[in-house]
Parts: C-alpha cells; sequence; structure tokens
C-alpha cells in the first residue's frame, strides 16, 4: 500500500557529520558493492571501461565550497542517500504499490517484483535518491541495508549500513531517531542536527550535523616582521606616480 | 525534465482525443451513422494511442496492469481507472449510437464529464510535484484542459467554438510560461537549503560525486531545450494559434484547409508539450549546482 503509514514504531536513519567526512568515497564503494552482491537487482554499470562510463549508485559524495562574508573558503564534503523521509512523497506517488514505509521501523523500500519502472518515484524525490537500474529497469534506492541490520548471520558488529561500518572517519552514525536516549538522538541534540530542504515538507529521518566553526586564523609573528611590500623606488616609483596620474 | 517522447506524445495525444471524445458525448456534432464512426474511431484512436504510447516509457510495461492498485493515494493510478472507466462509457455511448442508432444522452454527459476528469488526472500527476516548482501551481491542470478542450473543440468541427478556445488557450499558454518562468526561483528552495550551509556564506558546487553524467542528470536536469526556449514557444503559438485560428476564422471553409488547420494545431501542441517538460526544473539539479 503506498499509503504513508501515520506512526512507525522506530525511525531507523543514519546521521552524517559534515565535520569528519573526508570525502573519500569508501561508503560509495561500501554501499555499491554491499548493493550488488545481496538483496534485490544488482546494481548495475553499462560501458564501465568505455568512454561513456555510467551506473547506478545509492549514495553519492558531492563536494560545495562555502564562502563566509569574512576569511576563508570553507570545503564541505557532502555524503547524499535517501533520508528516509517521514512524509515521503515517492512513496505516496507510486501506482503500484511497489514503493511502501516499513511500520516497524520507518525503512523506505522498493519491492521490484511490482515495480513498472515509471520514474515518477524518483521525479517526487527531491534529493535524487532513486535511481533507475540502467539494466534490470527497476527502481533502486538505499534500503539502509535492511539485509545486513537484522541479519543474524552476521557478526553483531557488522549488522549496521555498509557506508556506515566502512567509514574510516566515523562521519557516518546509524541508530533510532525517535528514541531520544539514542546515541544518534543525542548527537543531533548536541550539535543542531538538520534537515535538508526542511521547505520540502518531506520531513527526513537521516539528520545531517552542521560543520563546526572554525578557529580565527592565529598570527603570532605577523605583527612583528617588517613589511614585505614596500613602496616602489626609483624607475619603477616614477613609473607607479606617472601611470596613477594617467587615471 | 527530460522531454520523453513517449510521455510527450501520449499527453498530447491523449488529451487531444479525450477532448473530442468530450465533445463527442455532448453531441456536438450532432452526428450519426458512418460520419459518427470515423469521428469516434479518431477520438478512440487518440485517447487509446496515447495510452499505449505511455507505456513505452516503462522498465516493465508487463506489468502495468498493477498501476490500478493504489488509486487511494497516487495519480498515476487514478489516471488508469479515469482512463480505462472513460473509454469503456464513450465506448458504450458510440456503440449504441453508431450501430443501434440509439443516442444515450445521460450516458453521453457522463462520458464528458469523466473525460474532463481523465485530463484532470494526468495533469495532477504532474501539478503534484513540488520538486517541480514550474509544474507545481493551479495553472497545470488548466493548461492541460485548455488544450484538450480547444483541441478538441477544433477537431469536433466546432467552426464558431474553436477560435475563441484556440484564443484563450493561447492567451493562458503565454501567462503560463511567463509566470512560470519566475516560479523556481520564488519556491524558496535553493542550494543554500539543500545542503543546509545557508547561513555560514554563499554555497556553491565545488565537485559533482562524479566526472559523467548519471540517470538523475540525465532524467531531472535536462538543460539542452532551454537554450532555445524562446524560438520553441513562438513556433509553438504560431502553429497550435495563430495559423488555426487564421483558417478558422478567416479564410472560407475547406475540408484540406480543416485538416491543415488540426495538423498545425496538433503540431504546436506537441512542440508546447515538448517544453513543458523541457523547460521544467527539478530541485536536485542544485546538488549538481545547474540551477
Amino acid at each position: 500500500m503506498t499509503s504513508l503509514p501515520t506512526h512507525t514504531e522506530k525511525k531507523l536513519g543514519l546521521v552524517i557529520d559534515l565535520d569528519i567526512c573526508v570525502g573519500c568515497h569508501a561508503c560509495v564503494t561500501a554501499c555499491k558493492g554491499w548493493n550488488t552482491q545481496n538483496y534485490g537487482a544488482p546494481l548495475a554499470d553499462q560501458d564501465a571501461y568505455g568512454a561513456d562510463p555510467v551506473g547506478s549508485f545509492l549514495n553519492r559524495i558531492h563536494s560545495y565550497e562555502v564562502q563566509p562574508e569574512k576569511g576563508p573558503a570553507q570545503l564541505v564534503h557532502f555524503p547524499k542517500s535517501c533520508l528516509h523521509c517521514d512524509d515521503a512523497p515517492c512513496v505516496t506517488v507510486c501506482p503500484t504499490g511497489a514503493s511502501y514505509k516499513r511500520v516497524e521501523d520507518g525503512i523506505v523500500l522498493v519491492n521490484e517484483d511490482d515495480c513498472i519502472g515509471c520514474g515518477l518515484c524518483a521525479w517526487a524525490c527531491p534529493y535524487g535518491a532513486r535511481e533507475m537500474d540502467p539494466v534490470e529497469k527497476v527502481m533502486k534506492k538505499c534500503t539502509l541495508c535492511v539485509d545486513r541490520i537484522y541479519n543474524e548471520n552476521l557478526p553483531e558488529e557488522d549488522r549496521e549500513p555498509a557506508c556506515v561500518r566502512t567509514c574510516p572517519t566515523g562521519a557516518r552514525a546509524f541508530g533510532d531517531l525517535s528514541d531520544p536516549e539514542s546515541a544518534v538522538s543525542k548527537q543531533v541534540a548536541a550539535r543542531g542536527g538538520m534537515d535538508l530542504m526542511p521547505e520540502q515538507g518531506t520531513k527526513p529521518v537521516n539528520k545531517y550535523l552542521p560543520p563546526r566553526p572554525r578557529d580565527e586564523p592565529l598570527d603570532v609573528l605577523g605583527p612583528l616582521l617588517a613589511n614585505v611590500a614596500e613602496e616602489p623606488k626609483g624607475f619603477l616609483g616614477w613609473l607607479d606616480k606617472t601611470l596613477e596620474k594617467l587615471g | 525534465m527530460h522531454p520523453a517522447v513517449s510521455i510527450i506524445l501520449f499527453t498530447t495525444l491523449s488529451g487531444l482525443g479525450f477532448g473530442l471524445l468530450a465533445f463527442l458525448g455532448l453531441g456536438y456534432p450532432n452526428v450519426e451513422g458512418f460520419t459518427a464512426f470515423v469521428f469516434f474511431a479518431l477520438g478512440f484512436a487518440l485517447a487509446g494511442g496515447g495510452l499505449i504510447s505511455s507505456t513505452f516509457h516503462l522498465g516493465h510495461p508487463e506489468r502495468a496492469l498493477k498501476a490500478f492498485t493504489q488509486w487511494r493515494s497516487s495519480w498515476l493510478s487514478r489516471e488508469a481507472w479515469f482512463a480505462a472507466i472513460t473509454m469503456v462509457v464513450m465506448g458504450i455511448y458510440a456503440f449504441a449510437l453508431v450501430i443501434l442508432g440509439i443516442r444515450l444522452i445521460p450516458l453521453g454527459i457522463l462520458g464528458a464529464v469523466l473525460c474532463v476528469g481523465t485530463i484532470f488526472t494526468t495533469s495532477m500527476i504532474y501539478t503534484q510535484m513540488k520538486t517541480v516548482p514550474r509544474w507545481h501551481h493551479w495553472s497545470t491542470p488548466i493548461l492541460f484542459f485548455a488544450y484538450a478542450i480547444a483541441g478538441g473543440a477544433l477537431l469536433a468541427g466546432q467552426t464558431t467554438l474553436a477560435p475563441m478556445l484556440i484564443l484563450a488557450l493561447a492567451a493562458f499558454q503565454l501567462w503560463a510560461w511567463q509566470s512560470g518562468d519566475a516560479r523556481f526561483r520564488t519556491s524558496g528552495t535553493t542550494l543554500a537549503t539543500a545542503t543546509g550551509l545557508g547561513n555560514r556564506g554563499d554555497v556553491r558546487s565545488f565537485e559533482p560525486p562524479h566526472t559523467g553524467g548519471n540517470y538523475l542528470t540525465r532524467e531531472m536536469v535536462h538543460v539542452v531545450a532551454r537554450k532555445h526556449a524562446m524560438k520553441l514557444r513562438i513556433i509553438g503559438i504560431v502553429l497550435f494559434a495563430m495559423i488555426p485560428w487564421v483558417i478558422l476564422f478567416v479564410l472560407p471553409f475547406s475540408h484540406i484547409l480543416a485538416a491543415i488547420a488540426v495538423l498545425s494545431h496538433l503540431a504546436g501542441a506537441l512542440v508546447s508539450r515538448w517544453l513543458f517538460f523541457a523547460e521544467a526544473e527539478h530541485v536536485v539539479g542544485l546538488y549538481y549546482g545547474k540551477r
């Protein structure tokens, strides 16, 4: 049923720390690997070694430059995957019931056997979280590694999404965001976790922790040193003044 | 948005077809026998052909019947129901009229209402997309309705009504283009809200996730047609409005000229429907620095 549940028992999701992500793309590779070898249709590539390679990914890393009013620009690496929204517009547009949000944990999934590959859900998603598989022609999206997190065949430390498990800096955390006592909820509260495009009204479960403010540049020796850039003298000084006069 | 040929054909042809069927259901023109057969055949061919062409863009058309299941939440599913019921009702009406020679007036009126309902559900598939500010507006259903009714009147040979409807359509389309141009800017969604970093400074895309394209950039970040948007708007309006209007209103009536007017309108409607998709900007383009 593509109507959204009024309430989910848990809100499993990710918290992504923009302060410490170094943009290494390890989570992209881990995600592609796990989701190619496990649940559902493999994440296909086309022309992988040719001139125009293209493929489906469930997680992609953008990089943005933020130029504050004062001080140097800051580079922010920005992982983006499905935010498992409470008001997921991708679910309600689905004509076949292939897209659904689970009542027990809030994960948004696609039943690939019911997907007709119309692409409407990808249009409805403001975040670009859904991609049509170029080979299987069904809609692919982040499953929050539903086949890892409950998988008792895996060692306990591996029962979290592949992207979280692989992140070398700990920039990604997984947990229940409906429980205020969970580690992820506490992190969100402490660091001012935010929603992406809140004006779209999707109520994302995943939160992003903003980069911490940078220290003021501390210049210890600078003020004590002699000024390097001197006024030009001699011929250059004359040239400088003359050119200034010319306007 | 990527202007998929099958979707442009589907929305334009089925819109025209349901427009014509609506006029036939109301008894304009009041035809019977073989003439009625030709009119209904054209209406069903356009409406049905459009619907069939819509399945060509599906990844799995063999599962298309599943699209009837989610009418409670999905406009696409509702459209499937409306289209199917309308075809059945108009089919019975046409059968009674052409074969039995009986005009079932209430059924015809019901069919006309259902035709309008089908056009409305089609338009709502696009109107509901909050991610595409140009579409997410009350003018989208009216625009689809205006194309269907003006084109339907033209096909139904309503020589007094059609020129007026075509002028109204042209005026509304011009306004819709004009007002739609500003809608992305005024929607409030920017790279600042998309990244949540706007309160720290100016945000710009420094590096995309990969050097090539992907499904999202192909499907949602289409930019080619926008280069020629103004020229295409002029071509569209000349074809779908000015030429048919001159033929109907100024020139003496002839069947050949009427056929030219219909074909010109169809070509113009296709150009404008192409622009409807090609000019629509999806907010995901912000993440790729393309807005």
